[in-house]
């Protein structure tokens, strides 16, 4: 009696949502396991992180209000009255940092494999799109807290986006929503972080989620599989297993290490010195810091950020300028090329953090 | 009649002479100055003096940071003379040249102008008028009027050539440099020899609280030398209008002074009233320790032991004592429990309002009652225990976290090994 009225929901159920189809797909879809698997759990990482930061931002809207008269003390609201508001805050804050980490683990790991080869190209402009709008979340949420710090450092951010050639005073002005930063640019940045950025993202990670569930996993070039196991349950499992630690780690950092609100903005204060932006900008910031004022015939900023542009495009097109990733074939300079920008990457953030801003 | 001959020639050639060695000077001056066509153009005093050596250059040199000269005003508006004249001929007498005023002259010099209020509006209609009458009230006015020419007159704070405006950091009597600029004499014990007064007062500001506050942290709001003293009426306070002085910053704490029975005892004394316990040029931070019977109280210089002015001094002492003791206590807890990461921007509110009242209570002790003291100590308890309880409440807060955090760890570690078991189970059965 109880399995026929089971076989009645089940039929239900399956002739409206048609889910069988996807259960045995993913059923059937299997993960190759060598000795470089570890890297199958990256995205996943990125994706727990990304879903931790959707459900955190949610609950905090609840209470945040984006006003220059009470955006910081709702913050402090949230983190003093509401209960375990501290800990929402501060796990949406460690995980947004640890996620535009990871993003860049995952890429780099992806681009070491050469994952992007035929067929996953859109995977990786897809990827490669998902890194540029964690940039865009971190540096407009940034802001929200109305903090000191976050103030200036909003202040110099968008001074250099207003930089770049030709178009770069309209971006500042319409990434300040004047002149300066103001209580507009703090509206402004809100909207942006709660309804632009999330609705592209929306769209470009589901394209990123269904082309990876339609490929499959890229085995390295030349790595053989010692075996496969079922993408469902096995390596869910196991995926699972991992995200669970992450939470484990978040609510640690959370809990040990609460994030810090800092001092209320006052926008008629002088800056405070040595104003850095966090440290996911900080080798584009030192990078400026170091060219000279003049190259050839051009401002030196400018020339910094034209090639922080023409380095973004080329981050997007790496699986079409890689020819012989097309062809199941390694190439030392396509290594060596990701090898040099980790380590500016790295030289670059460590020099920014150890040096004095000026 | 020879003589008288030889005379009349003799001054004829010398006039001559001045005359031609005169254009001479004019036209090696023009040749070796080559003074810019403007300049030229405006004043011959410029032209001239630019192109001379030393002291006869200075006046030239400074023009360009003097207030005058950034008014518009040339050499001739206050040293008179023709500038439209070349050579010697624009320091004419007949032209109105009055040359270099002495020492003892300087005062009516440059109050020409600087009395005249008519005159003084055009540039600023705020500008005081009186300084020179009111030089005449101090010191260094009545002394040069007896013919001592070693005083400070205008120029000797002010400075010549340039003279800059008062608001100019540069200006000898911009407010952070008039400690140095008084020292300049009043600290040069060679210099003040014969006068019959200390010469240390320079060294004794720097070391007091208010040299300290406008020398080291630049406050210009702290008073310095003219502070007290008064600048262009510049005497010594006298024993009865000290207080006064003080109570120009003072004055809360002044109007419970002069309820106290401690005025009516000073005056009868002959004491000077704030300086008698602060001391003057060197006003150093006052400490609890001046209050009460201990070693550095001050109290026990005038009041017997066992006396009952030296137990309202105890009382009142007790009473900061308590509240210091309370309020440190809560900023301990309050500082441990945001060092753990506890949001206590409310409690740092409360301890403030604590911070505040003890430091009116410390105000309140110029009223020597040791009730009034009280009453004020007593409202900061207040707020220093509710920033105990808001310490224990964070500190509290901190062992739920951890609690929390350690329960919810053994919980997600302990699913995540489970999981891990599952899934290598599962594989094992398919194997």
């Amino acid at each position: 009696m109880a399995e026929e009225r089971y076989g009645t929901w089940q039929r239900w159920s399956e002739e409206r949502l048609r889910l069988r189809a996807i259960v045995e797909f993913l059923r059937h879809k299997t993960v190759p396991i060598h000795r470089y698997s570890f890297v199958y759990y990256f995205g996943g990482i990125t994706l727990f992180l990304f879903l931790v930061q959707v459900i955190t931002g949610i609950l905090l809207l609840l209470y945040y209000r984006p006003s220059a008269d009470a955006a910081y003390e709702s913050v402090q609201f949230i983190m003093s009255k509401v209960r375990f508001g501290w800990l929402i805050r501060s796990i949406h804050s460690w995980s947004a940092n640890l996620m535009v980490g990871w993003v860049f683990v995952h890429m780099f790991s992806t681009f070491f494999y050469r994952a992007y080869r035929r067929p996953r190209e859109f995977t990786w402009v897809s990827g490669a799109l998902m890194l540029f709008l964690t940039l865009a979340f971190a540096f407009t949420g940034y802001l929200l807290p109305w903090n000191k710090l976050a103030f200036f450092a909003t202040k110099v951010g968008t001074e250099i986006a207003g930089d770049v050639p030709l178009v770069g005073k309209y971006v500042m002005l319409l990434l300040r929503g004047g002149e300066d930063v103001t209580e507009a640019t703090l509206s402004r940045f809100f909207g942006i972080h709660v309804a632009i950025l999330p609705a592209l993202a929306t769209v470009i990670l589901g394209i990123h989620l269904a082309l990876v569930q339609v490929h499959g996993m890229s085995r390295p070039i030349s790595v053989r599989a010692e075996r496969e196991i079922s993408f469902y349950p096995d390596f869910l499992l196991r995926d699972l297993a991992v995200w669970i630690l992450v939470l484990a780690l978040l609510g640690t950092l959370a809990t040990l290490y609460p994030w810090p609100l800092g001092e209320k903005a006052d926008p008629l204060a002088p800056a405070p010195p040595g104003i850095k932006p966090e440290w996911y900008f900080l080798f584009m910031f030192q990078t400026l810091k170091l060219l000279p004022s003049k190259i050839f015939l051009f401002e030196g900023e400018m020339v910094g950020i034209m090639a922080f542009l023409v380095g973004g495009l080329v981050l997007l097109l790496v699986p079409f300028l890689d020819v012989w990733a097309q062809r199941e074939q390694q190439n030392r300079w396509v290594t060596t090329l990701g090898i040099l920008a980790v380590a500016y990457l790295v030289i670059m953030t460590i020099l920014g953090l150890a040096l004095p801003a000026m | 009649m020879r003589s008288q001959t030889f005379l009349r020639n003799s001054l004829r050639h010398s006039a001559a002479l001045r005359a031609l060695l005169r254009a001479i000077l004019f036209f090696v001056l023009l040749i070796v100055g080559s003074p810019s066509p403007s300049v030229a153009q405006q004043e011959s005093c410029v032209t001239c003096h630019q192109a001379l050596e030393g002291r006869l250059a200075a006046p030239v040199k400074g023009m360009d940071a003097d207030v005058h000269a950034k008014r518009g005003l040339s050499c001739s508006s206050c040293h008179g003379g023709d500038p439209k004249r070349i050579g010697m001929d624009a320091m004419d007498p007949r032209a109105g040249y009055l040359g270099t005023p002495k020492p003892s002259e300087v005062p009516a010099f440059c109050g020409r102008c600087h009395s005249d209020p008519a005159y003084m509006r055009r540039y600023n209609p705020r500008i005081r008028t009186d300084q020179v009458a009111e030089y005449r009230t101090s010191v260094h006015g009545q002394r040069l009027v007896r013919g001592d020419t070693k005083v400070a007159t205008c120029t000797s704070c002010h400075g010549v050539h340039p003279v800059r405006a008062v608001s100019d950091p540069r200006s000898p009597v911009y407010a952070t440099n008039i400690p140095t600029t008084c020292g300049r004499c009043h600290a040069d014990p060679a210099y003040m020899k014969g006068y019959g007064i200390p010469t240390d007062q320079l060294a004794k500001y720097k070391r007091s609280i208010h040299g300290e506050a406008l020398l080291q942290r630049g406050n210009r709001l702290a008073p310095a030398c003219n502070g007290c003293h008064g600048n262009h009426g510049a005497v010594p306070p006298g024993v009865e209008s000290v207080a006064n002085v003080c109570s120009v910053c003072h004055s809360a704490t002044r109007d419970l002074f002069v309820k106290s029975p401690h005025k009516v005892a000073f005056d009868r004394m002959g004491l000077p009233e704030c300086s008698t316990c602060h001391g003057n040029h060197e006003v150093a931070r006052p400490t609890d320790e001046m209050i009460g019977t201990g070693p550095e109280a001050f109290c026990t210089r005038c009041h017997e032991p066992g006396s009952k002015g030296l137990a309202a001094a105890q009382a009142m002492r007790a009473s900061l004592e308590a509240l210091k003791s309370r309020l440190a206590e809560a900023e301990t807890l309050v500082a441990k429990a945001a060092n753990a990461g506890v949001e206590m921007s409310d409690a740092r509110l409360t301890l403030q309002e604590a911070q505040t009242r003890l430091i009116q209570a410390r105000n309140v002790i110029h009223s020597f009652n040791p009730k009034q003291v009280e009453a004020v100590t007593t409202e900061g308890l207040k707020f220093a225990e509710k920033g105990v309880a808001a310490g224990k409440a964070g500190l509290a807060e901190v062992q739920f976290r951890r609690r929390g955090l350690s329960i919810a760890l053994v919980i997600l570690v302990g699913t995540a090994i489970l999981l891990f078991l599952k899934a290598r189970e599962i594989e094992r059965q398919k194997m």
